[in-house]
């Protein structure tokens, strides 16, 4: 975020954000050349999918099947119909209803549990801390894939198949590795001696990490837990494997299971329920962005 | 109890005592460390143990066994592996598996590296191009690969239209999907897509990191640009680069959402991924005891890939020639 500012702390002011290169031998069109040119490429590609998706879904069924006569890169008579189709004639707000509750339920269990968890492993030292650690982080690299068969049957025996809890329980799987990984690195940034006060005041461990430690950590938490919300968002495969009935499927896997009928796609329909499907995690990223770009960094570094 | 006026810390003696009779067993329970350390612990230590080690221990255990949904299965031995390892589209599987990730990994690297070195110049809305770049790593798998689905569309992908119609290149549209190999480099290609701006960000973080005096002292001394990427910023962000590997290669291997959404594994079970051969062989199929087999097949690479982590790790305390607590 303060790319400039991190590396000139104390420094005397001068222009210490200018790359090297440009010293020895810029010129405009060089630069621009070999490096406005390729990241332009780079966003146009990046970006050129969603643009697709978001004239797919505008557009009226006739100019969508028939590039002969209108150009496919713009609409000429923008329609509604196939959000219209998604929001009244599917059982779409009911998805986006199931896909809020159980992403809101598995990030506020995540962050409960991997603060106490973080909190414990940082800040209570005690012998084989770093242990527990390092095995909370090897349970980040257990993938889904391995897991969704036995998980399968345990839903089945929990009687939670098809139920919305079975997401929320086993989100965590995944969630609470990750969080851990990053609130123990918040906590660490934390000065002690602010705890020593509270100790030495008479506070009990709990009114620490109650009063002083979590409100220091806000920024962790806020990252920890937009984190989470997206990746239960976007996940696929259990969704997929746990959930039966129309109506409580997540956003993601309705739109790939229910909405593909037949042999002919309905490309409009489609295009459009993955561009409302996307909106919410887009929408909470745009106001997040730095806490993303900081977790993202921040679990890799640590 | 916490503020800390003059006038309080004047009456502190006095104050003490009673702060010591409210002590009750609950007040004790709470500042004996070993409860507290167990009572935060159990939450997060109780649900990976729950959902996660058993359930690893479980798919192990299912693999040796017949089980199908709905039937507790009886131990077989290595039955289902000798199966497997008789049936071609296991093979193949396994096959694309290490192609898909060992392609989908240099070309991740090569662009998202690329990428982080083009960000790391100065350039005005720094921080905007890198919050769009990070766009497709946000918005669910699933989604952006249905607009994939149509972007290789046989009939109507984009991308035929702007060869054969706009740029009149080609003749014919371009078969995307609908044979094997052009399939698999579709795939690969929407998994490069898909993995860039994580690679890119990632390592961007790394770059910053990177004093500049380094770069100056090697300007004063004559090395060329090259020399500069070679001897500084590659040895300089090799332990980052070694983490953000791992993890890609080891969620690369076991994909499921791009392949699932875009071609199910066909044509002809070209494309399967071993979880995707897991998924259909357990779940729709039914033979719960098979899928948990091919799904365990995947164990011997992640850990190859995990100790592969933690050399990179050593080697990167060993550099800073301290713990890097």
């Amino acid at each position: 975020m303060t790319e400039g500012r991190a590396i000139g702390d104390g420094a005397p002011p001068r222009p210490q954000d200018t790359a090297p290169e440009r010293m020895a031998w810029d010129s405009r069109q060089r630069r621009f050349i070999t490096i406005y040119l390729p990241l332009w490429c780079f966003i146009f590609i990046l970006l050129f999918p969603f643009y697709w998706m978001t004239v797919t879904a505008f557009k009226p069924n006739a100019e969508l099947m028939d590039f002969k006569n209108h150009n496919p890169f713009w609409i000429t008579s923008p329609t509604l119909a196939h959000i219209n189709h998604l929001l009244f004639n599917t059982a779409y707000p009911s998805w986006f209803v199931t896909t809020m509750g159980v992403a809101v339920g598995a990030t506020f269990l995540s962050l409960f549990a991997s603060t106490l968890a973080a909190y414990a492993i940082q800040r209570l030292r005690f012998r084989g801390s770093q242990y527990v650690g390092l095995a909370i982080y090897l349970a980040y690299l257990v993938p889904p894939s391995i897991l969704f068969i036995p998980l399968a049957t345990m839903v089945v025996e929990l009687g939670l198949f098809d139920t919305p809890l079975a997401l929320i329980l086993v989100y965590p799987t995944f969630l609470v590795p990750f969080c851990t990984w990053l609130l123990i690195g918040y906590f660490k940034s934390i000065p002690f001696e602010l705890e020593e006060c509270a100790l030495i005041d008479g506070a009990t461990r709990l009114q620490i990490l109650w009063r002083i430690t979590l409100p220091l950590a806000v920024p962790g938490l806020i990252s920890a837990g937009i984190f989470s919300f997206t990746l239960s968002w976007n996940e696929f495969i259990y969704a997929l494997a746990f959930i039966q009935s129309s109506e409580k499927k997540t956003v993601p896997v309705a739109i790939l299971t229910e909405l593909v009928t037949g042999d002919v796609y309905q490309w409009g329909a489609l295009m459009a329920g993955s561009l409302l499907g996307s909106l919410p995690v887009a929408i909470v990223y745009s106001f997040f962005v730095d806490y993303y770009v900081a977790s993202l960094t921040g679990a890799v570094k640590e | 109890m916490m503020d800390t006026t003059p006038a309080t810390i004047a009456a502190a003696p006095s104050r003490w005592a009673p702060v010591r009779r409210e002590q009750t067993w609950i007040g004790w329970l709470l500042d004996c460390k070993p409860f507290l350390i167990v009572m935060c612990l159990l939450p997060a230590v109780g649900l990976l143990g729950v959902f996660l080690t058993y359930p690893l221990g479980l798919g192990i255990w299912l693999a040796f066994t017949d089980a199908t949904i709905g039937r507790r299965g009886i131990w077989v031995g290595l039955e289902n592996f000798e199966y497997l390892f008789g049936d071609p589209i296991f093979w193949n599987a396994v096959f694309f598996s290490v192609f898909y990730t060992g392609i989908a990994t240099i070309g991740k690297f090569a662009l998202g590296l690329w990428l982080a070195l083009l960000l790391n110049n100065h350039m005005p809305f720094k921080s905007f191009i890198r919050a769009i770049i990070l766009v497709p790593w946000i918005v669910p798998t699933v989604l952006s690969a249905i607009a994939f689905w149509w972007i290789y569309d046989p009939q109507f992908s984009i991308i035929s239209y702007v060869f054969v119609d706009v740029l009149g290149w080609r003749t014919t549209n371009i078969d995307f999907i609908a044979t094997a190999w052009p399939a698999r480099w579709s795939l690969i290609a929407a998994n490069i897509w898909r993995g860039i701006p994580f690679v890119a960000i990632s390592l961007l973080a790394g770059l910053q990191t990177i004093p500049p005096s380094l770069y100056e002292a090697a300007m004063l001394d004559g090395a060329t640009a090259w020399q500069r990427f070679r001897y500084i910023t590659v040895p300089m962000i090799m332990p980052i680069l070694a983490i953000v590997m791992t993890f890609s290669i080891i969620f690369t291997f076991t994909d499921f959402q791009l392949v699932y959404a875009i071609t199910r594994g066909g044509p002809v079970n070209s494309t399967h991924l071993l979880a995707t051969l897991a998924f259909q062989r357990g779940i729709p199929g039914g033979q719960l005891g098979e899928g948990a087999t091919i799904a365990v097949s995947m164990i011997p690479f992640l850990v190859f890939a995990t100790l592969f982590s933690s050399f990179a790790l050593a080697r990167r305390k060993w550099q800073q020639g301290e713990s890097n607590d």
